[in-house]
């Protein structure tokens, strides 16, 4: 059996979902949007001034129609992350508004030609089953710079994307880059290639365009990722269990108004849960509780049945550090021994403000010790070891042994070179190079090697067209990073 | 002879107990202590305390928060009194503050904001979200002395300077001093939309505010 992280007993998430029920239906859920409203009412829930609150029954009548699992596919249509299940994959954080400068080591504002240099390496890496649309582009009018992130993963990426929308009249505009990508809007919800955050604003309030997002991308077929961000002793309880309580009502709410939109739509339950630093202020991504909140509230999901998401990984380092990397790799492991089915988040430093695609090369190497783990330990002959044994004679000499070398590759991970296992003396010579510095080289090594996937030269057109119409009304007179 | 009771008020601000604050400043005044020496020689030598803890980091913001609140209560007792005898505590200066357009963050501006009202500046809250012209507007109708504004994305952090360029419309600058405050927002950024100061947490900006106002010093 697959080894597996558990956090919380059955009797325990009986009572986080017993309290989560009731709050959604006691205390209730303020509701900004008209359609989302009208909506909850139209199902039985009772909604006065802004606040709706939502009977058990109608909220367990809205899990039953979400899809247990369902898949993004890449450009070719293949279905290749899979949402449901113990499936565990990988994506960079997203918007970031900062990069941290490879060479000056300044954490400085992104633009249009930081999202592509990050696109292309988490292309290259295999740990990467998904891109994200991973900085803010700065230069960028900021009425279009969601939708102007997805062009330019669009344009740079075969993989698929986790998204987002920052208004509520650009989901459409995205939604129909999507289709022109797709070869059409039912071609889209056949083969969806992206999924959309959707952000509730803690404690239990589904913001104006939150809520339109939803019921937007639900009735497109869009899948929708609920991303339930209590802050734990600030906009959340304090205790663990308490916030938990909180993203499950937080999330239920979600899924009640998306279900009622679209019936069997697919969505997530997911989120970025994590602790409030009591000395800065700040959001801890690289707190162990932050990992642990992501882990327990994937279980609340994954005893519902339903497809999961987390935000691990981030680390709150400033530089590519040994803080980095230790709150980095703890919870990569973490999050895959969760059984996550995506887990946002590699790449980040600065809380969620900054992105570096030194850090994703870095990341990318603890995500494959944890998928590694992940494994866990099989029998892969027939004898364990006796076999071996009686081959390798007197001297125990298994390096020779055809089964060393027909088994080490499956049975090991093999680092790329930014992890260092030389000698002291090769390490030297090679310039006494620390991780860092190693990621610097093989990011330009996974630069040089990237090419651009080739896109139709008639969606290449319309994917143009779409964006250049919209910067023209946002007063921009020419595309960056293209 | 009143040693123990101003002990007292300094550990419930210490504590951050608001009930005990309130409670201890109804005993102070019934014993005749004079409401501005509750304050001044009870409650503030806490609130410091509690300052100087955080800031060598033995304390952290939940300590500061209640404290603030031990303090609003004692003040909602005392300061009435202190009006009675004609003797008003004097505020330090008003203050508009809020968090700017765009922008839905609450947490650190509302700590600024409690602790400003504990360090005795009149505080007006307009909360999050607010219009670049709501702050200038309600800083003339108030007749405010500081503006602070609030801003946790870069994305956001850009309308601190549209709220100042709205108070230089309404002829407010350079009386009106600015404050500004946010996880993004540096000093340096604060020199060039040309804002009064910056204050990296809610202790520097009571310290910050009480620089720029002639009680404060």
């Amino acid at each position: 059996m697959p080894p597996s992280l558990q956090l919380l007993n059955p009797e325990l998430i009986d009572r986080i979902l017993v309290e989560a029920f009731a709050l959604i239906a006691d205390r209730g859920v303020k509701i900004q949007a008209r359609c989302a409203a009208d909506l909850l009412e139209s199902g039985g829930a009772r909604v006065e001034n802004g606040i709706a609150r939502i009977p058990e029954s109608l909220a367990r009548h809205a899990l039953k129609s979400v899809p247990r699992e369902f898949f993004l596919h890449d450009r070719d249509g293949k279905p290749v992350v899979k949402y449901g299940g113990n499936a565990v994959q990988f994506d960079p954080g997203s918007s970031c508004v900062h990069v941290l400068d490879p060479e000056t080591l300044e954490h400085r504002m992104s633009q249009s030609a930081d999202l592509v240099r990050l696109v292309q390496v988490a292309e290259m890496l295999p740990q990467y089953a998904a891109q994200s649309t991973a900085v803010v582009c700065n230069e960028v009018s900021k009425e279009i710079g969601d939708l102007y992130r997805l062009f330019l993963v669009l344009w740079y990426s075969g993989k698929p994307i986790v998204t987002g929308a920052f208004a509520p009249h650009t989901a459409p505009i995205m939604i129909d880059l999507l289709a022109a990508d797709s070869g059409g809007h039912e071609a889209l919800r056949q083969k969806p290639r992206a999924i959309f955050d959707v952000c509730p604003s803690p404690p239990l309030n589904w913001s104006d365009f939150a809520a339109q997002n939803l019921f937007d991308l639900a009735r497109a077929w869009v899948p929708a990722e609920i991303v339930s961000v209590p802050l734990a002793g600030a906009a959340a309880p304090v205790t663990l269990a308490g916030a938990i309580v909180q993203h499950a009502a937080e999330c239920l709410s979600g899924i009640t108004i998306h279900q009622l939109a679209q019936p069997g739509a697919p969505v997530v339950w997911g989120g970025a849960p994590a602790i409030f630093d009591m000395r800065s202020g700040i959001t801890a991504m690289g707190a162990a509780e932050t990992a642990m909140l992501n882990v327990a509230c994937a279980q609340v999901a994954k005893s519902l049945g339903l497809p999961t998401h987390g935000y691990l990984i981030g680390s709150d380092a400033k530089r590519i550090d040994a803080q980095a990397g230790l709150e980095s790799g703890v919870a990569a492991l973490m999050g895959a021994l969760g059984g996550i089915n995506m887990i946002s988040g590699a790449g980040m430093l600065d809380s969620l403000a900054c992105h570096s695609a030194e850090k994703l090369v870095i990341d990318a190497e603890a995500i494959a010790m944890a998928q590694r783990v992940v494994q866990g330990v099989e029998p892969r002959s027939e004898s364990l070891a006796l076999e071996m044994f009686a081959k390798a004679g007197a001297a125990g000499d298994f390096l020779k042994l055809p089964e060393t070398r027909k088994l080490f590759r499956s049975e090991q991970h093999l680092p790329s070179k930014v992890i260092d296992r030389g000698s002291l003396n090769s390490w030297e010579q090679n310039g006494k190079k620390d991780a860092f510095a190693r990621a610097r080289e093989r990011v330009h090594d996974l630069l040089s090697s990237y090419k651009r996937p080739e896109l139709p030269a008639s969606v290449e057109q319309d994917l143009r067209a779409i964006v250049e119409q919209q910067a023209k009304k946002a007063g921009m007179d020419h595309l960056p990073g293209i | 002879m009143h040693e123990e009771l101003f002990r007292a008020m300094r550990q419930s601000i210490i504590d951050g107990e608001p009930d005990q604050a309130r409670e201890i400043s109804q005993r102070a005044l019934a014993e005749g202590i004079s409401p501005l020496d509750a304050i001044n020689h009870g409650f503030i030598p806490g609130l410091s305390v509690v300052g100087e803890q955080f800031e060598q980091g033995e304390m952290f913001l939940p300590d500061l928060v209640l404290a603030g609140e031990a303090m609003k209560a004692a003040a909602a007792i005392l300061e009435p009194e202190i009006q009675k005898t004609g003797a008003a505590r004097e505020s330090l200066g008003r203050v508009v503050l809020g968090t700017v357009k765009g922008d839905i963050h609450e947490i650190g501006k509302t700590l600024v904001a409690t602790m400003l009202s504990a360090n005795g500046f009149e505080v007006h809250d307009l909360g999050v979200d607010v219009p670049f012209d709501t702050f200038a507007i309600r800083a003339k109708e108030l007749n405010a002395d500081i503006v602070g504004i609030s801003a946790l994305l870069t994305t956001t952090m850009a309308g601190q300077k549209n709220v100042i360029e709205a108070m230089e419309r309404l002829g407010l600058r350079p009386r009106v001093k600015v404050i500004v405050g946010g996880a993004p927002v540096t000093q340096s950024w604060a020199e060039e939309i040309g804002a009064d100061g910056y204050g990296r947490d809610a202790l520097a900006a009571v310290a910050l505010a009480k620089s720029l106002v002639p009680k404060g010093s």
